[in-house]
């Protein structure tokens, strides 16, 4: 069964949760402008994965998911560490490579990981993290934990080998995993069309007997409504769900990408679509925002951003002495 | 008093080792192809299924990623989960699970995440299985950062390192030497878990020391034997734990003996015993009185016919012939 959704056109029914959202994709995008920005500084450094133009499917799935519901991303998952609650402060410093960071500076951009808001990384592994999530999943299926496990990765995983194990693996034991396409139609310079024989996505989870369902992932309420009942079906069926969203980046693959592989009239097509835009003006028609509220909004982000990059440049480095930590625990956990 | 023993079989050591380790916490659980209504691809694990049900002896699919990735995730969700991959050359398939996530989560996430999984797998040639279920590659795994290495050549071992690698924090990787499943002996009738850490003296003397693990322990053993004969006497090391490495265990037979022969069922080159060559170079250089030798596997893909496969091991006549060529040269 797949379901297509836009609410695009409809009326919006919720005036806060309508702001929220929209400050939520604001500090994602402002966030990661900045990034880039400290990236050419030579502040942040190795990989850069920007999620510019993809706002709407992190904001909106995470609107879909309890505290405790687990998440699991890719080295593209700047914004999926903020939705899932974590402070700027801890993952601009993790960028920066300081100690202060949520992962001491041992992961850099491509490896968030919190446990309080059960963020389970940043893999860099295309495809790494379904595994991972099927197992966290079976972990909460064998301990009666009503808890959701969401797995978000790029239309590129589905070619791998752990896509379909991982799938077929969910669904055999009936495990609650949310898995979330984000297809943004390029792995790297890889169109779509050049990488898989069906393009049909959401057919391929099918093929394993998952639910599916496919959503404008430029429109952050739909995703959200999308994945509110993507999600609540795994909830109450134990079972997995496979959700595409469909969205864009609107920036290259990384920060070393001339874009050879595609023309500057179809980005410029999509950024006419873009999640952000698009929602300010169905609130603005609504009344519920206007511009000395919008510039309130960009203020608090941008004092928001301010600090976070001041609490990085201010945060000592780790002691070269600890380099060896944490390649074994330091204590018995049992 | 003398200790009570029985008669038992390595496989079945194994299997009292996995239900001991059912038994005693209700977060193991036991999962692989064919670990549940086909007994175990070795037997290991036969009568475990309907001894503690399907959810805690579970069949999987054939998916070597991604059910070693479903047992890191429920070792990050609270579990305690036992992963069997039949062989080392099929857990090539779950590579990128086993380096890529578990060795690396801990050090990632600053500390963050550990993830206290066992992975089991059988290991080693001599069954004439050819060159894809034959390979010795612990010595690999024990390049990696992040996991623990151990090889159970004993029954004690084979009953007792499950438990004491269900205790660690960290990802362990189990290996047991296919060749041993039907080895029969005797061992303690309240055998139970034991250290890991740490290698073991199997047998005294003064002249060499035999450094091994795994299946070539017997063999180095029926060396010692016949070479105590001829009046050359070996300390035998069992290594069991190959990453981290007792080294200690060595050095100090070496400052007693003066000569080490490294005797490893994996390839010559980057091996095991190259490190341990390169480590007692770099520690006790001053106490050899001869070049550290090493026997190893020849660098061939397995061969099946028999008496091919059987030069291409480490065998008894060849340890012999070196240990005397070191001491009367
Ligand atoms: C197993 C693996 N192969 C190749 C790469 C290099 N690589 C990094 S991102 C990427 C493209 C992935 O595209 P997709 O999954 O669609 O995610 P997106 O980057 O579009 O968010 C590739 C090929 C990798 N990191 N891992």
């Amino acid at each position: 069964m797949s379901h297509d959704r836009s609410t695009n056109g409809q009326p919006l029914t919720d005036r806060e949760q309508s702001l929220e959202f929209l400050r939520q994709m604001l500090r994602i995008r402002r966030f990661e402008e900045k990034s880039a920005e400290l990236y050419s500084a030579q502040k942040i450094r190795g990989f850069l994965h920007l999620y510019i133009g993809e706002e709407a499917v992190a904001v909106g799935v995470a609107g879909g998911l309890n505290k405790d519901d687990a998440l699991v991303a890719t080295y593209r998952e700047h914004g999926h560490a903020m939705v899932k609650g974590m402070a700027m402060n801890t993952i601009m410093a993790e960028m920066y490579g300081k100690v202060t960071g949520c992962c001491r500076g041992r992961g850099g951009s491509m490896h968030l990981f919190d446990a309080e808001h059960r963020l389970y990384g940043g893999n860099a592994i295309v495809g790494g993290g379904l595994p991972v999530a099927v197992g966290l999943a079976l972990a909460d299926q064998l301990q009666k934990n009503h808890r959701v496990t969401c797995c978000c990765f790029g239309e590129g995983a589905m070619a791998e080998g752990e896509f379909h194990e991982a799938l077929n693996l969910a669904a055999l034991w009936h495990l609650p995993v949310l898995f979330v396409c984000e297809n943004n139609y390029y792995a790297m310079g890889t169109a779509l069309i050049r990488s898989e024989a069906v393009v049909d996505l959401p057919s391929k989870a099918a093929s394993y007997g998952v639910e599916t369902a496919t959503v404008d992932g430029m429109d952050v309420i739909a995703v959200a409504e999308a994945a509110q009942q993507a999600a609540s079906q795994v909830r109450q069926n134990g079972g997995p769900f496979f959700l595409e969203c469909r969205t864009y980046r609107f920036r290259p693959h990384s920060m070393f990408d001339p874009e050879l592989y595609r023309s500057k009239q179809e980005v410029e097509g999509w950024k006419q679509r873009c999640p952000i835009e698009s929602l300010i003006r169905r609130i603005r028609e609504k009344g519920w925002i206007d511009d000395s509220r919008l510039g309130e909004l960009e203020g608090a982000v941008a004092a928001e951003i301010a600090a976070a990059v001041d609490y990085a440049e201010q945060s000592p480095w780790e002691s070269l002495e600890e380099l060896t930590r944490f390649v074994y625990s330091e204590s018995e956990v049992r | 008093m003398a200790e009570q023993m029985r008669t038992i079989t390595y496989r079945d050591a194994v299997r009292e080792g996995l239900r001991e380790a059912l038994q005693k916490d209700e977060r193991v659980f036991l999962m692989g192809e064919d670990v549940g209504r086909y007994g175990g691809c070795f037997a290991a694990s036969k009568g475990l299924l309907e001894e503690f049900g399907p959810e805690r002896v579970r069949d999987t699919p054939l998916s070597e990623s991604t059910f070693t990735g479903a047992g890191i995730g429920a070792a990050l969700g609270g579990m305690r989960p036992i992963v069997e991959i039949m062989t080392v050359n099929f857990s090539l398939l779950a590579l990128d699970q086993i380096m890529n996530n578990a060795a690396t989560y801990l050090h990632m996430s600053g500390g963050l995440f550990n993830v206290p999984l066992v992975i089991r797998m059988a290991t080693g040639g001599g069954k004439q299985l050819a060159a894809q279920h034959s390979h010795s590659l612990e010595g690999w795994y024990a390049h990696i950062p992040g996991i623990k290495v151990l090889c159970a050549a004993t029954l004690e071992d084979a009953r007792g390192m499950l438990w004491g690698a269900l205790l660690d924090p960290d990802p362990v990787l189990l290996f047991e030497p296919s060749v041993l499943y039907a080895m029969e002996g005797e061992l303690a009738v309240d055998a139970g878990a034991v250290d890991i850490a740490g290698a073991r003296l199997h047998h005294e003397g003064r002249d060499l020391t035999l450094i091994t693990y795994g299946s070539c322990l017997y063999k180095c053993l029926d060396a010692a034997e016949q070479l105590e004969v001829s009046g050359i006497s070996c300390d035998v090391i069992d290594l069991r734990s190959l990453r981290p490495l007792d080294e200690e265990s060595f050095f100090t037979s070496v400052a007693k003996t003066h000569r080490a022969l490294i005797v490893d069922e994996g390839w010559r080159s980057g091996s095991l015993a190259a490190e341990i060559s390169a480590r007692i170079m770099e520690n006790a250089f001053y106490e050899l009185d001869a070049p550290v030798e090493r026997i190893c596997s020849v660098e061939v893909p397995m061969p099946y016919a028999k008496h091919m496969e059987e030069a291409a091991l480490p065998q008894v006549k060849t340890i012999v012939e070196t240990a005397r060529r070191m001491i009367h040269g």
